[in-house]
């Protein structure tokens, strides 16, 4: 009885593994700074909205996790505050990891994998604006031989840009171009913080921020929460009208060193796509990606490395370049592109997200839409 | 019940700073000590490769590796950008390129500042550059002041093994980190620390289990709903449990030994802390019945004293302990 979709859709995911899908997922409206609320209150809204929208309440959920930093706030274990929006007592199961909440939703996914949990709640949540956020971000290197130095996250984008142009793997109209794309895209998106651009030239005519980057190539500053709720099997057509379910899902990482890594390529993102099943022989190229290129640059070489083409629509919710919730943009990802498969949007979609200096560390998931008799919605 | 009204948001400034204490491992401390004498050590990789700065694992393979060399001052720059406006605690005061400088002899490059005094129009891919060392050494990525330019010469150096051992080395390094931040508290302890400036005790009850929370934290951790409605508590109550403290803290002016109680509030779901005085230490005792001193101008209550009510029932507080 749990195989219908199983078999019906194209069949690109591991044979004997359970069926998870994204049944509900929610998001703040992102803001530069959100003063007059807590993190906890910045999330409540998100979490009720998951819950709300799937019927489901606190108690019913099998296992909670969250993706959360205490630097961006400077607030130690800020992430136990946060559990009080998810009513933790008496002890729930949950789990937190110190990472984008697309990891906490990897954890979940896996939770569900080993039978352990029929549904999970995953949020995540960042308040950058309490500190300097490319100052917090020097934290996250090598504290040996890096984060003495105090390299701004801008302007170690900035070194993998050269790069990438010296290669002539792109040019500063180019990476314009796709600001511009970027914050038009986001002029349909509500919950995002910036929206609309002038044209590429115009954007080329202002100072550079940290050459070769200049304001346009960088993400903004953001404060806001995600939620997102996930379903095995029966569960999930029960919760959803059209579930997302997730065909593959992979994270792996590139060597810590700047200078050891080949800043104009992205070997981990490859594997972990090709691990995830986006390159399965036969699979039609996705209809949305949802990448988590904090700046127009990395773009560039996430394409190259998921091969994405014509045929796929790149952030069509205007991605982190028009809403950055650090610790959150990467679960927002995943959410997107699953929102664009419950709509019927997208027959199949990837969510990238990224942590670390340069795309680091990358993990990919593949969404899909149950096909066959399902096909057009509107059955259960 | 109060009506919320719309307050100004409290902020603060907040520092946070502490001195990392870190350890080095065989390859770091040989790397480090090295550039304490103006000597660059890399480490041979698994596949023959040499990295700079050296790692005490190969990046691909996670083996151990021992086997350094030593390697040029001058390198070529393998990509850049332009720092405008440098940031505290970079390397530079001045406007400078970021670099990574692949040192001659090294295959893999090391992220530094280059000292571009021509501005960005003289800095490009494939320069060449030299390290300008630091005056005072100690054993730190910041021995190297920065790289600087060294015009056109071609790249002679050869690595060549060396066997990292070096008069006292250095161990370990303190790396300071201080990150300022605006502490903002969000609406329900803005509200809770405004009312208690007022000499009144907010809290907030849930509107599901109907617990009232002091002090609030804007959600019910129980039924994780919102907390919205506000509820005046005390501002007498009764002390639930105690002890007696007999070390004296730093900085703070308070004679030992003290009490320092778990007190409910009349009203509120669960107990809050503050000092007893106003009483002998051995004669404080659960059920104590307390109401809160406070100081001129002080935003909160200094301590507790006994109202001189008869001690409350056990019964009465057995679920606030």
């Amino acid at each position: 009885m749990t195989s219908r979709a199983g078999h019906s859709r194209a069949g690109y995911r591991e044979e004997g593994r359970r069926d998870v899908a994204v049944v509900a997922f929610a998001q703040t409206a992102h803001v530069r700074a959100a003063d007059s609320l807590s993190e906890v209150e910045m999330l409540l809204p998100v979490l009720r909205e998951v819950l709300d929208g799937t019927g489901l309440s606190a108690g019913e959920i099998d296992f909670t996790c969250s993706g959360s930093c205490d630097y961006l706030a400077g607030r130690p274990f800020s992430f136990t505050m946060a559990l009080d929006g998810v009513g933790a007592w008496p002890p729930i199961s949950e789990s937190h990891v110190e990472m984008d909440g697309a990891w906490a939703l990897y954890e979940a996914w896996v939770k569900i994998l080993t039978g352990e949990a029929e549904t999970a709640l995953v949020y995540s949540y960042g308040k950058s604006s309490a500190g300097d956020l490319p100052e917090v971000l020097t934290r996250q290197l090598d504290p040996y031989y890096v984060a003495p130095l105090w390299p701004d996250s801008p302007s170690l984008a900035a070194l993998q840009a050269r790069a990438l142009i010296d290669a002539g793997e792109t040019d500063e109209r180019e990476l314009a171009g796709i600001a511009a794309r970027s914050r038009n895209a986001a002029q349909d998106n509500p919950y995002a913080q910036l929206a609309g651009s002038p044209a590429a030239g115009t954007l080329l005519e202002d100072d550079y921020l940290a050459q070769p980057l200049r304001l346009h190539d960088v993400p903004p500053v953001t404060d806001g929460a995600a939620a997102v709720l996930l379903a095995a099997g029966d569960t999930a057509r029960r919760l959803s009208r059209r579930p997302a379910w997730i065909s593959g899902m992979d994270h792996r990482i590139d060597p810590h060193g700047l200078g050891v890594r080949d800043l104009t390529d992205s070997p981990s993102t490859r594997l972990a796509a090709e691990r995830a099943g986006l390159f399965a022989p036969g699979a039609p190229p996705p209809d949305v990606a949802e990448l988590h290129a904090p700046f127009t640059s990395q773009e560039v070489v996430l394409r190259k490395a998921l091969r994405l083409g014509e045929d796929t629509v790149v952030n069509p919710s205007g991605g982190p370049l028009a809403a950055n919730p650090v610790m959150a943009a990467g679960l927002i990802r995943i959410g997107e592109a699953a929102a664009r498969v419950s709509r019927g949007e997208a027959r199949r979609a990837v969510a990238h997200a990224t942590s670390g200096p340069c795309l680091q560390q990358n993990l990919v998931a593949v969404l899909e839409a149950d096909g066959g008799e399902d096909e057009g919605g509107g059955q259960a | 019940m109060n009506a919320a009204p719309a307050q100004k948001v409290l902020s603060a400034p907040l520092v946070v700073e502490f001195p990392f204490t870190r350890s080095l491992g065989p390859v770091q401390s040989a790397f480090l000590t090295g550039l304490r004498e103006r000597t660059v050590l890399g480490v041979m990789a698994s596949d023959g490769r040499v990295l700079v700065p050296p790692t005490e694992y190969d990046p691909v393979t996670a083996e151990e590796i021992r086997d350094l060399v030593e390697v040029g001052s001058t390198g070529t720059v393998t990509t850049w950008s332009w720092n405008a406006a440098p940031r505290r605690g970079q390397p530079l005061r001045r406007p400078f390129a970021w670099v990574l400088v692949r040192l001659d002899g090294a295959d893999t490059a090391l992220l530094h500042a280059l000292d571009a005094p021509e501005g960005p129009a003289s800095v490009r891919t494939g320069m060449r550059v030299g390290i300008r060392w630091s005056e005072q050494r100690s054993g730190a990525i910041t021995d190297i002041a920065c790289f600087e330019p060294v015009g056109t010469s071609a790249p002679t150096h050869r690595a060549e093994p060396h066997t990292g051992a070096f008069a006292d080395p250095v161990t370990g390094i303190v790396a300071e980190a201080r990150l300022d931040y605006t502490y903002t508290p969000g609406r329900a302890q803005t509200r809770y620390l405004d009312a208690l400036a007022g000499h009144r005790t907010l809290g907030e009850r849930c509107p599901r289990c109907r617990k009232v929370y002091v002090p609030p934290r804007g959600a019910c951790p129980t039924c994780g709903v919102p907390t919205g409605e506000q509820v005046e508590v005390g501002p007498r109550g009764t002390v639930t449990t105690f002890c007696v403290v007999n070390i004296k803290a730093k900085g703070l002016d308070i004679e030992v030994p003290y009490v320092y109680a778990h007190i409910a509030l009349d009203g509120a779901g669960l107990a809050l802390h503050g000092r007893i005085a106003g009483i002998p230490y051995d004669q404080v005792r659960m059920g104590l019945r307390v109401e809160p001193v406070w100081t001129e101008g002080g935003r909160h209550p200094d301590h507790y004293r006994p109202t001189g009510e008869p001690d409350a029932d056990y019964e009465t507080y057995k679920e606030l302990l």
